[in-house]
């Protein structure tokens, strides 16, 4: 494998305000591996997700060794290698949304899109992955679309809520 | 800022406060919002200050009032009268009727559409009036953001009281005397958790505040931070004072960005306040807290995994002892406290232990927070006092099950606990008694099923979840739920024999003897109690087993 001369891509300078919010809160934290949790979400916040090279470059700053930052990176669901896609769509499971019928949902996403939890579309524009509890058990089922949280969710009423935010069809 | 700015802030705010003659709170909880209550908010304060009435009713954004779904709600004070699924079209007629004419609109008060007459005030409905709101008794009634509103409500004065007039060993002694169990789930003492921790000598001890509600179906955490997060930082600086630390960190779900900024917003005021940091109220004692945020893994759920992923490493749980009171966060002694344990904090100083310890059941005293979800009426958040019954709780709180279907089960304690089925509607709820029934307290998530729930299923459910969120590091957890779950999946299927069934129960006793962390030993609870109430249900489904025809065992 050819060696790097810089870490971050020839496109992604430290000058990148992406870049540039993680060297602050590299800072705020005084480059303690310890903060390496914090650092990550603030990259994740930053990026939408964690690219590779974002983590080798966390990594190199953080004086800690690459495995020690991937092991966390992929041991918690919250953090995410892959893009999540331009439009996030999130379905509640937790115990509440379950009973109340969450995965008659699931299979109407997977049936209109053609998504299984975790997959993003082709085009990139939609992902859909599926949470644990949201805390939103009184208004289950619950579905969260770009950060909006539907409440009460019938089936029959996600293709609409969907295609109203990503646009068009994908 | 010294002990008399606290009390002159909180008499400002009084006098502020009383030239206003009516406050009228906008739920602005999870729920609430994701109903559109900020457009109500915004509307009702256009609304109120083009009427010129701006000098006469505050308005205010709160916490979580309870009914969740009936949301959003509009409270209008000192009448109690609270408005449901108000929306912006019929704001201004509240504002009209109830706040100008005095005269109530009942067809959009609490609960209109589903009693035959609503009350005019909430606390009168069964509702409120069976519950008693201790953690939650500011939740829904003050502005989460502003300092000052919680100042006036006799807030820090607890801080102020074991500051200026008692030692740590009295406040150890008064936590004890009051008799807390810690709400996180397994009910320790939380007065003997605090001696162990302040026995230790160390040159730095820590406080954490564990929000990492992990249990779905679980909101009671989340709203206590959302709603009244002052007072969760006052029950952490009491626990620092108490125990001898002087370093805080409060870890919250990254699933709960509310909580966080709130929660932040309120370390940043109570710091400009001088209520935290460098000589509390003037003091010699000084605290610090830092939020950490959770990266989804429920695991973290337990102390020590907790303490692993606030120092930044994956959070796989590790064999104890030694205790985190001994040895926790960078190996000093850490006290760990669930969210709803330190927001019981300071009533229970200001009130005294005895009162707190009156409360309840000889053995599980005080109140306990539920999160009341699934096939009930009457969704949301509700506070009762411990040994109250679950009939009591679903039926007069709750409004029983909706579109006439029979109550099957309620399942406490989520992927740890179990199910309570119809013939122990009467148990009443305490540590004690949940433990007899299979089940357990947890964090306080109830959810209730109707007969349309297949048991077998719920099972699996639970265990898929275990499966998923077990960290690996042992054995009997990482490979056990797998074994439990793909056992379970065969049964629904209808291709599981009563060999199937046997091997289930035998691993079950294995998973819950050899694991390492309370993940794995509570894993096969859920799949444990529904065997011991729905056996029925397994064997109907064996019964129906369309592969192994003729064959009994596999």
């Amino acid at each position: 494998m050819k060696a790097k001369k810089s870490i971050l891509d020839e496109n992604l300078s430290r000058n990148d305000p992406r870049i540039k919010q993680i060297l602050a809160k590299l800072k705020k934290e005084s480059y303690r591996p310890d903060a390496l949790i914090e650092i990550l979400h603030t990259a994740q916040n930053s990026f939408g997700y964690l690219p590779m090279n974002v983590l080798a470059f966390i990594t190199k700053e953080l004086k800690v060794p690459p495995s020690r930052v991937y092991s966390t990176v992929t041991f918690y669901h919250f953090f995410s290698l892959k893009s999540k896609g331009e439009h996030t769509c999130l379905v509640c499971t937790g115990t509440a949304c379950y009973v109340k019928g969450a995965e008659h949902i699931l299979n109407e996403i997977e049936r209109e899109f053609q998504l299984k939890p975790g997959q993003v579309s082709a085009d990139n524009k939609l992902g859909l992955s599926t949470a644990r509890c949201i805390g939103a058990c009184g208004l289950a089922p619950a579905m969260v679309v770009d950060d909006e949280v539907h409440a009460k969710t019938k089936p029959e009423d996600v293709k609409n809520m969907i295609l109203s935010k990503i646009g068009a069809r994908v | 800022m010294n002990r008399q700015d606290l009390k002159t802030i909180a008499e400002s705010a009084k006098a502020e406060h009383n030239q206003f003659k009516h406050k009228v709170c906008v739920c602005c909880g999870a729920g609430c919002l994701s109903s559109g209550s900020e457009a109500v908010l915004k509307k009702l304060q256009d609304e109120v200050k083009a009427r010129g009435l701006d000098k006469e009713i505050r308005v205010v954004p709160s916490g979580c009032m309870g009914p969740c779904n009936q949301g959003p709600l509009v409270k209008v004070m000192p009448e109690y009268a609270i408005y449901q699924k108000v929306n912006c079209e019929n704001i201004a007629a509240v504002v009209q009727s109830q706040l100008v004419e005095k005269r109530p609109i009942e067809d959009l008060l609490l609960f209109a559409d589903s009693r035959p007459k609503p009350y005019v005030n909430a606390q009168e409905d069964p509702f409120f009036k069976k519950q008693l709101k201790v953690v939650l008794k500011d939740c829904g009634s003050i502005n989460p953001e502003i300092i000052e509103d919680y100042i006036v409500r006799d807030g820090y004065k607890a801080l102020d009281k074991v500051l200026f007039q008692m030692s740590p060993e009295e406040v150890i002694a008064e936590i004890k005397h009051s008799r807390l169990r810690g709400r996180g789930g397994a009910g320790f003492p939380t007065g003997i958790k605090w001696e162990t921790v302040y026995k230790y000598v160390a040159d730095q001890k820590y406080v954490i505040c564990n929000g990492d509600e992990g249990d779905p179906g679980a909101f009671m955490d989340r709203s206590v931070l959302e709603g009244n997060p002052h007072r969760v930082l006052e029950g952490m600086a009491i626990a620092g004072y108490a125990v001898g630390a002087n370093k805080g960190y409060a870890y919250i779900r990254g699933e709960y960005p509310l909580a966080i900024k709130r929660f932040e917003a309120a370390i940043k005021s109570a710091k400009k306040l001088g209520l935290l940091g460098a000589n509390i109220l003037g003091s010699t004692f000084s605290f610090d807290i830092e939020i950490r945020i959770g990266a989804g893994a429920f695991v973290c759920g337990e102390e020590t995994a907790l303490i692993a992923s606030i120092e930044g490493k994956r959070g796989t749980p590790r064999p104890r002892p030694p205790f985190p009171a001994e040895s926790g966060l960078w190996g000093k002694p850490t006290l760990i406290n669930n969210v709803e344990t330190l927001a019981s904090i300071a009533p229970i100083i200001n009130k005294g232990g005895e009162w707190y310890s009156e409360i309840g059941t000889p053995k599980s005293a005080g109140t306990k927070v539920f999160a009341l979800a699934g096939k009930i009426n009457y969704s949301g958040l509700i506070e009762v006092p411990m040994g109250m019954s679950l009939r009591e709780i679903v039926y007069d709180i709750g409004g029983g099950v909706p579109g006439g279907k029979e109550f099957k089960s309620a399942q406490t304690g989520g992927p740890s606990g179990g199910c309570i089925p119809k013939e122990h509607l009467d148990v009443k709820m305490d540590y004690e008694n949940l433990v007899s029934l299979g089940s357990i307290m947890g964090s306080g998530g109830l959810i209730i099923m109707d007969d349309s729930s297949d048991m077998v299923d719920v099972a699996r459910f639970f265990m898929e979840f275990c499966m998923d969120e077990s960290c690996g590091k042992c054995v009997p957890c990482r490979v056990g739920t797998k074994m439990m779950y793909d056992l379970l999946t065969k049964i629904c299927n209808r291709q599981g024999t009563r060999h199937d069934l046997d091997r289930l129960e035998e691993l079950a006793v294995y998973v819950k003897e050899a694991s390492l962390c309370g993940l794995g030993m509570s894993a096969p609870n859920p799949l444990l109690s529904t065997l011991r109430y729905y056996k029925n249900e397994y064997l109907a489904h064996i019964e129906r087993n369309t592969t192994l025809e003729g064959v009994s065992h596999g």
